[in-house]
């Protein structure tokens, strides 16, 4: 096994965090990796420093790794993803007036988001009713889990998300000076900017995104498959890394050391409180101090996380189509499939692969709408009356 | 003579914004404007309708401009990154340098090539000024450091001023360090036992 020297690009967020542990734990040094770790501050950056090899590998939003694949919305370059870095871990935070405003017009359980999505169209006609600007939420970037999981959660209720309110990206830590400063009303971002906004006062957490779609593939450690393919043996040692690194954090005894670790200035650069809560999934989500708890809220590496899943792939290639961001072809489909890469993180992990979760049925889980078929994107399309 | 191109520099280090700036207008693009305060970037952007867009890579609201790519009713004209898809050359001198382009329009390369170009040859200058400014700053300090430590030497051991600088420098030569680093450690010292 020769060294090898990497550059790896990261976005200071929690779900980066096998990545941070892998090497600051020293387990990519132990598959002989020498790693710089780059902290960025878009995903463009990422996106276009892994397009021309600037890095060697990176921390992505899984729909970016896709739209590169399938070059829409910018160069294509084919991306594959072994290992998934993470499931879930958004969350919708709100105003507190937003939040009053949907209390007030929901029927049923606030913690039901069909409800709530029904509570927030009655609130977009109220205003509309009463000539008041369109509410804006903000969201991470055009091919983003946030801005799919926003829509999706919108749009079961009738509110047409390009229609009836704005959607802004937003660079994650301005998000919570936007909601401040009235320029959003609310927004869907990783953590763990939802807890900072809670613990500012000035938001309310309506919902974890997991409620939202049960198993949502959130990052994924995305290499050029170019890259790939000439090195077999390079992603098979960072699998290895990577997988350590998430089992170390799953073990609720190292928590503390991990939180610390995240919590420095050139990594995520929050206070390890509020990193401890995440991977605890143990959030306030109320400026009074209420907590909500969920097994799912984050997954690094538990219940089959890690696995790259080609159904996640799938499901949110629907939702670019259904969002006008993509065409519907079985070309593009087996494309945006072919990216999450189970059959390499099996070959990097043999023996202690994990298998695949029971539930939900269709591994996707989402709360509105049929069961999702992988392979047939025009059943998932035609469910759904608000689409491009 | 083609119309002159609207040009948006985004870019939150004043000094290299005038920097690309001066050198546009030198090429004879009179249509320069430039935000360095990036809150309502996508509604300023629109409201400017430029035909090409400069952005720094250190600068997060790049995701922001971003959002133009897509199909909306808010965007009049297409936007392209870079010039085309086969542009991996461009694309790479950029990030290199640190700069980013957006294309509204569609305007044709070699309208846009030069702008490239100019970028970020400008980009580049500015590292190097950069570099070199960092590198002075420091020598200038290193400097100080060992006129303090030669002073502290000289009263202390009733040296030479010559002599108080050969005992730095031997000092650093058996220790295997820097000069002003063995300075530096002569002032600790002296301020541990004032």
């Amino acid at each position: 096994m020769s060294r090898e020297q990497l550059r790896i690009g990261f976005i200071p967020l929690a779900d980066a965090a096998s990545l941070i542990v892998a090497a600051d734990k020293g387990f990519l040094a132990a598959e002989d990796l020498d790693v710089a770790l780059v902290r960025e501050v878009s995903w463009s950056n990422i996106r276009d420093k892994l397009n021309v090899g600037a890095f060697d590998a990176a921390h992505l939003i899984a729909p970016i790794a896709i739209a590169s694949s399938l070059g829409i919305g910018h160069v294509k370059v084919p991306i594959v993803a072994p290992f998934s870095l993470g499931l879930n871990g958004n969350a919708i935070t709100v105003s507190p007036a937003l939040h009053a405003a949907i209390a007030d017009a929901v029927e049923g359980d606030m913690r039901d988001p069909l409800a709530t999505a029904h509570a927030l169209a009655r609130v977009v006609a109220s205003r509309k009713a009463r000539g008041a600007e369109p509410l804006t939420f903000g969201m991470t970037f055009p091919f983003s889990t946030h801005n799919y999981q926003l829509r999706f959660w919108m749009a079961a209720g009738g509110v047409d998300p390009d229609e009836d309110v704005r959607l802004v990206v937003l660079p994650p830590p301005y998000m919570v000076e936007s909601l401040a400063n009235k320029h959003v009303d609310g927004f869907c971002v990783g953590a763990p900017w939802n807890s900072v906004a809670v613990d500012l006062g000035i938001g309310a957490i309506l919902h974890f995104c997991c409620e939202i779609v049960a198993r949502g593939a959130e990052k994924v450690r995305s290499l050029r498959t170019s890259g790939a393919q000439e090195n077999p043996d390079l992603v098979q040692r960072l699998v290895r890394a990577h997988r350590r690194a998430a089992d170390f954090i799953e073990d609720v005894a190292n928590r503390d050391e991990v939180a610390a670790l995240l919590a420095a200035p050139n990594r995520i650069g929050v206070a390890p409180e509020v990193l401890r809560r995440t991977f605890d999934g143990r959030l306030t989500v109320a400026p009074d101090g209420a907590t909500r708890t969920s097994e799912c809220y984050l997954l690094v590496g538990g219940d089959g996380a890690a696995r790259p899943d080609p159904t996640q792939a799938a499901w949110l290639y629907a939702q670019m189509v259904r969002w006008g961001q993509a065409p519907l072809s079985a070309a593009l489909l087996a494309a945006a499939k072919a990216v999450f890469r189970p059959d390499l993180y099996d070959a990097a992990l043999a023996a202690a692969s994990a298998g695949v979760p029971k539930a939900p049925a269709d591994r996707i889980g989402a709360f509105a709408g049929p069961a999702f078929d992988p392979d047939d994107i025009a059943a998932h399309l035609a469910a759904w009356d608000t689409r491009r | 003579m083609e119309a002159s191109l609207k040009i948006v520099i985004v870019d939150k280090n004043p000094v290299r914004a005038a920097i690309l700036e001066e050198g546009l207008r030198e090429a004879g693009h009179v249509q320069v404007v430039r935000i360095e305060d990036t809150g309502h970037l996508l509604a300023r952007v629109y409201a400017i309708d430029p035909d090409v867009i400069l952005i720094d890579l250190e600068n997060p609201s790049r995701d922001v401009l971003e959002q133009m790519f897509q199909v909306s009713r808010a965007v009049r004209r297409p936007v392209a990154m870079f010039v085309d898809q086969s542009d991996k050359a461009s694309i790479e001198a950029a990030v290199d340098a640190g700069v980013s382009a957006y294309i509204v329009g569609g305007l044709r390369k070699d309208r846009v090539q030069n702008i490239l170009d100019l970028c970020v040859s400008r980009f580049n200058a500015f590292a190097r000024l950069q570099d070199e400014l960092d590198r002075t700053k420091s020598a200038l300090e290193e400097r100080k450091a060992i006129d303090r430590a030669k002073g502290i030497l000289m009263a202390a051991k009733k040296l030479s001023e010559d002599a108080a600088y050969a005992l730095l420098r031997k000092t650093a030569m058996n220790e295997n360090k820097k000069i002003a680093e063995v300075a530096q450690s002569v002032i600790t010292a002296a301020e541990l036992f004032k």
